[in-house]
């Protein structure tokens, strides 16, 4: 073994780099794994978190769906029966009115049969007038006759 | 020239570092300094070592001013990735918190390893390229000029790398357990009794297998790397010397030498931090 001054300069040497290792290289190194070892962490614990929402916000869609399903089930419900209803209304509105209009129409029958009852009762009278009249070949005189005429026609 | 060299003149010019030293006449290379004793400098050790390190700090510093905390590119990965793992076994490993402990394994475990990397270069590369330019350029004879370009191959390098983790050792136990309990630590342990007087006589006893205990750190931590690195650096040259047969055997070798090399930075770092964990624990 030959030890000489070379260890000296190799323990100077040593010396330095290791300072300048623990002053200039590790720390700016090291903090940047750190730091990037955070921002992983971070950015797991943040798409735990947004699945755990994504769990949450489609358990809520799914619920939302239900309620509106049966909300529209329910509209739909309603809208049957008030749609019966209408029909059942309309029904009898119109069988009312079939009523009113039938009973108009007999009312106007009846006032029409009458007219023409009455207009055949003249008729008859003047015919049997006219008749007469043939018959006697002479004129009677409807004044004076008048109450027999009356008469016959009352027995139209 | 090639008759003149013989195999052991061939491996003991691979396995001589390139010297520098102060003479009266001032500065002197090589041979001239074969008898200057200390005050000698591996100037190839130096150069490549230090180059590394400045290689390593330059690749992790260019990271570390493009790290970004969004995504990074792959170079940013790759060095993250080194980060990570010399993080994670330091985190593992090392009880109680420290800014100095991750920063210290990541540099002994990367500049140790680009150091034993340079044992993959095939060995006669750079030492020939060293020869031809100072020969070329200055005038040398191309046998006087060496190079040695694994760093850890050279006994001052991991003798360094040791003591400076050993002082780091003596820091922390003194810091955390005061010095009274870092003595405390040296004296009454293995043997303890609550008789007084048998304290005394077994108290040097204790010091003693302590202090082997606590050298022997160190020791071991820097002959491991440097005997690993010096054997393996040794057969790459054997395995240069054998004519054509070298290119299997070669390849057989540095493939296996790839576990070698990344293993003994990872065990030096790992030691490392362990030896330092245990200063810093105050339960023995």
């Amino acid at each position: 073994m030959n030890l000489n001054a070379t260890l000296i300069g190799e323990l100077i040497a040593f010396i330095v780099f290791v300072w300048f290792c623990m002053k200039y290289v590790w720390p700016p190194l090291n903090n940047a794994i750190e730091a990037r070892q955070k921002i992983i962490i971070d950015g797991l614990a943040a798409s735990d978190r947004a699945e755990k929402d994504l769990e949450l916000a489609q358990e809520k869609a799914t619920a939302q769906l239900k309620e509106a399903k049966a909300q529209a089930a329910e509209i739909i419900e309603v809208a049957k029966k008030r749609e019966t209803q209408i029909v059942e209304e309309a029904a009898v509105k119109a069988e009312a009115e079939k009523l009113k209009i039938l009973a108009a129409g007999h009312t106007e029958i009846e006032t029409e049969r009458n007219r023409v009852k009455e207009e055949l009762r003249k008729q008859v009278a003047i015919l049997a007038v006219a008749g007469a009249e043939k018959i006697l070949e002479r004129s009677i005189d409807a004044a004076a006759h008048s109450d027999i005429l009356d008469k016959f026609v009352a027995e139209l | 020239m090639a008759e003149e060299v013989t195999l052991s003149g061939h491996i003991q010019h691979h396995l001589t570092n390139a010297k520098m030293c102060t003479t009266d006449s001032g500065l002197a290379f090589n041979k001239a300094c074969s008898d200057s004793g200390f005050w000698t400098w591996h100037i190839d050790t130096l150069a490549w070592s230090i180059g590394l390190g400045i290689l390593f700090l330059w690749i992790f510093r260019r990271a570390a001013n493009k790290a970004t905390t969004g995504v990074p590119d792959k170079f940013q990965c790759f060095i993250e990735m080194v980060i990570d793992f010399v993080g994670d076994n330091v985190s593992k490993t090392f009880q109680g918190k420290s800014a100095l402990i991750a920063p210290l394994a990541l540099t002994i475990f990367v500049w140790v390893f680009l150091m034993n990397l340079m044992d993959l270069i095939p060995v006669d590369f750079l030492p020939a390229l060293a020869g031809f330019v100072g020969e070329t350029a200055f005038g040398m004879d191309s046998h006087d000029v060496y190079m040695k370009i694994v760093p850890t191959t050279d006994i001052n390098l991991t003798a360094a790398l040791a003591v400076g983790v050993f002082l780091l050792m003596i820091a922390y136990s003194i810091r955390i357990k005061g010095v009274g309990g870092f003595i405390k630590e040296l004296t009454l342990h293995p043997f303890s009794t609550n008789n007084k007087l048998a304290m005394v006589f077994l108290i040097p006893c204790n010091l003693l297998l302590e202090t082997i205990a606590l050298v022997a750190k160190p020791f071991s931590l820097a002959l491991r790397l440097f005997g690993n690195l010096y054997a393996g650096e040794l057969i790459f040259i054997l395995i240069g010397a054998v004519g054509l047969m070298q290119l299997p055997l070669h390849f057989v070798w540095a493939v296996f030498h790839i576990l070698v090399i990344v293993l003994q930075a990872f065990v030096f770092m790992m030691l490392t931090i362990v030896y330092l964990s245990m200063a810093s624990s105050d339960n023995h």
